[in-house]
């Protein structure tokens, strides 16, 4: 059969056909240069297959410019040596107020943290069970997500005054509209095959939200998560920048803006430092662990 | 005769005649669908997906709505689970008005992401049980373990569904239907996302898995072949709006008489009932062998 075809094909000016050849059949061989199927990797190939140390790496690049840089500037006032700041840090920490300060910051950011997630619970909730619920959300967020928490913060001394609960109000606001938005936008992506499954098992209304809609949004829930945090704690500092808490102890920021005061610079790196030491340690310990053990192991994120 | 003589257990076309008692009109149907008008609203149209469908689902049956895109099989079958309430016309389960999704009518979908990506295999299969209220966290486990072994994936009831191959997917969520026991068993084309070898492989399983179990089961897809296949009755729907063209038997066709001379001129006649009037030739899929 295949004989005529090709006889036809040929047959027909300009339609070249493959030349037929003789078939081939091989026993399987030994490898050859390529070494083994598989190999241990090297040493240096496992180290480089480490984030955390590639990223250490990079860190004391960046100390040592720093360092560098500093020592040959020379002008301590304006930028102190790297190894000053640590010295300054450990100093103040072990020593000094800075602990102390860290946990007034931390308090008040998590107070401000969790009202700001129950609250966007409350309005996400009430958006997919609703259709004005929906609007009222969006709505809401159009309106004061682009709105800085910070530009807020001289209308909450007025309502609040000096001390914690007008911080709480900036974190909140700060807080509610990330998380509130990015929730709403996982509960609306989750597909259509997994939503008529949870409603096929006979789930409905808020086992419905917590066992199926809740998880499959998780993503983004996380991703909420994260935004709303990294926004409380810059609002958190920004404010305790524009003023004290009026009690004993202010925060981190208050901290940052007495030393610069006094000009006391390696006390002002030390308390940056402290800033961004804590952003990292929640973002690559906390979220970082809750990332791994949740959406990466169930393969809905790389 | 049938023109391939059966071989083997896979190959067997059951014997229905052995059901001497079950004849037509003696026993109340599991599934009733009377007169079902279904529509469907677009952003700027509403769709009549069906126009009053009609047919009776028994016990045990591999019913089978086959038809080309655009005849409201799948929106049918949506009916049927209950996510659709018909404008017209009814659909009893066991004599029961269905107006909402419940477990008792287990769904199995083409997509994949059926499966809940946060759960291991184990839970997903264990995981309607358990909502449903209908057995105990023990009972659950050890009837989920016994539905994977029997789609034959015990060694992964471990494992998170993103580690597993498209056609190992569909057997979970086979299995996961199955465990719950169902008055009615329905698969929304669930084999059509798979490649041919898999595809052909599921249907043998399923078959198999019918033969031991004998579920009830309503099967959508717009192969011809497939339906013939895996359907003991065949649902013929015309398209624009899904219309009854024909109700055929076909309990007596398996793989195994692919090819044969009788598998083919049903599959003609199929084909001939679907596309005389030419509605849609790009949905055909007849193989001529």
């Amino acid at each position: 059969m295949a004989d005529v075809s090709m006889s036809d094909g040929a047959g027909r000016a300009g339609r070249r056909l493959p030349p037929v050849r003789p078939e081939r059949a091989a026993d399987r061989r030994q490898l050859g240069y390529v070494g083994a199927v598989e190999r241990p990797l090297s040493l240096w190939e496992r180290l480089y297959g480490y984030a955390w140390l590639r990223r250490l790496f990079i860190l004391v690049v960046l100390a040592v410019a720093w360092e560098l840089y500093a020592r040959w500037i020379n002008n301590p006032l304006m930028l102190p040596s790297f190894s000053e700041v640590v010295g300054a840090l450990y100093e103040e920490t072990v020593h000094g107020p800075l602990i102390d300060r860290t946990f007034t910051t931390i308090q008040v950011l998590l107070i401000g943290y969790s009202l700001g997630l129950t609250l966007a619970a409350v309005l996400t909730t009430l958006a997919v069970s609703t259709r004005l619920g929906n609007d009222v959300l969006s709505t809401l967020t159009a309106m004061f997500n682009p709105l800085p928490a910070i530009a807020l913060l001289p209308l909450a001394l007025l309502w609040f005054g000096l001390g914690i609960p007008s911080l709480v109000f900036v974190i909140v606001h700060s807080v509610v509209w990330a998380v509130a938005l990015n929730t709403h936008t996982g509960f609306m992506s989750v597909s259509q095959t997994q939503r008529m499954a949870g409603q096929n098992y006979g789930l409905r209304g808020i086992r419905y939200v917590v066992l199926l809609l809740i998880p499959a949004a998780f993503p983004s829930i996380l991703a909420g998560l994260k935004i709303g945090w990294a926004f409380a704690w810059r609002t958190l500092i920004a404010a305790e920048l524009v003023f004290g808490v009026s009690s004993r102890s202010g925060g981190l920021g208050w901290y940052i803006f007495e030393n610069r005061n006094q000009l006391l610079t390696a006390n002002v790196f030390a308390g940056l430092l402290m800033v961004i030491i804590i952003g990292l340690l929640v973002e690559s310990v906390i979220f970082r662990t809750l990332e791994k053990h949740t959406v990466q192991k169930w393969g809905m994120q790389n | 005769m049938l023109a391939h003589a059966p071989e083997g257990r896979t190959s067997t076309a059951y014997d229905y005649t052995a059901t001497a008692g079950r004849q037509h009109g003696q026993e109340t149907p599991v599934l009733s669908v009377e007169g079902v008008t279904l529509q469907y609203k677009t952003k700027d149209h509403l769709v009549t997906a069906t126009y009053q469908v009609g047919f009776d689902v028994h016990q045990a049956d591999r019913f089978v709505l086959l038809g080309p895109s655009g005849c409201g099989k799948s929106t049918l079958l949506k009916g049927i689970a209950g996510f659709m309430k018909p404008v017209e016309g009814e659909i009893r389960l066991d004599g029961k008005v269905v107006d909402r999704p419940g477990p008792d009518r287990m769904m199995v979908f083409q997509e994949f992401d059926q499966l809940l990506p946060w759960k291991t295999v184990l839970e997903n299969v264990m995981f309607p049980m358990l909502v449903s209220h209908r057995w105990g966290h023990k009972e659950a486990r050890e009837r989920a373990l016994a539905a994977i072994a029997k789609v034959n994936l015990t060694k992964f009831h471990d494992v998170h569904p993103h580690m597993l191959s498209g056609g190992m997917k569909q057997r979970v969520a086979i299995a996961r239907a199955m465990a719950m026991e169902p008055k009615i068993l329905l698969m929304d084309e669930p084999f059509a996302a798979l490649d041919a070898l898999t595809r052909r492989k599921m249907q043998e399983e399923l078959l198999l898995l019918w033969d031991d179990l004998r579920f009830t089961v309503v099967f959508v897809t717009h192969s011809i072949e497939e339906a013939i296949i895996v359907g003991s009755r065949i649902l013929v729907l015309s398209p624009h709006p899904g219309q009854v063209r024909a109700e055929l038997n076909s309990h007596e066709f398996t793989h195994a008489h692919q090819g044969g001379t009788e598998f083919q001129s049903l599959q003609l006649r199929i084909h001939e009932m679907l596309f005389a009037e030419d509605f849609e030739p790009e949905a055909a899929e007849v193989r001529h062998g």
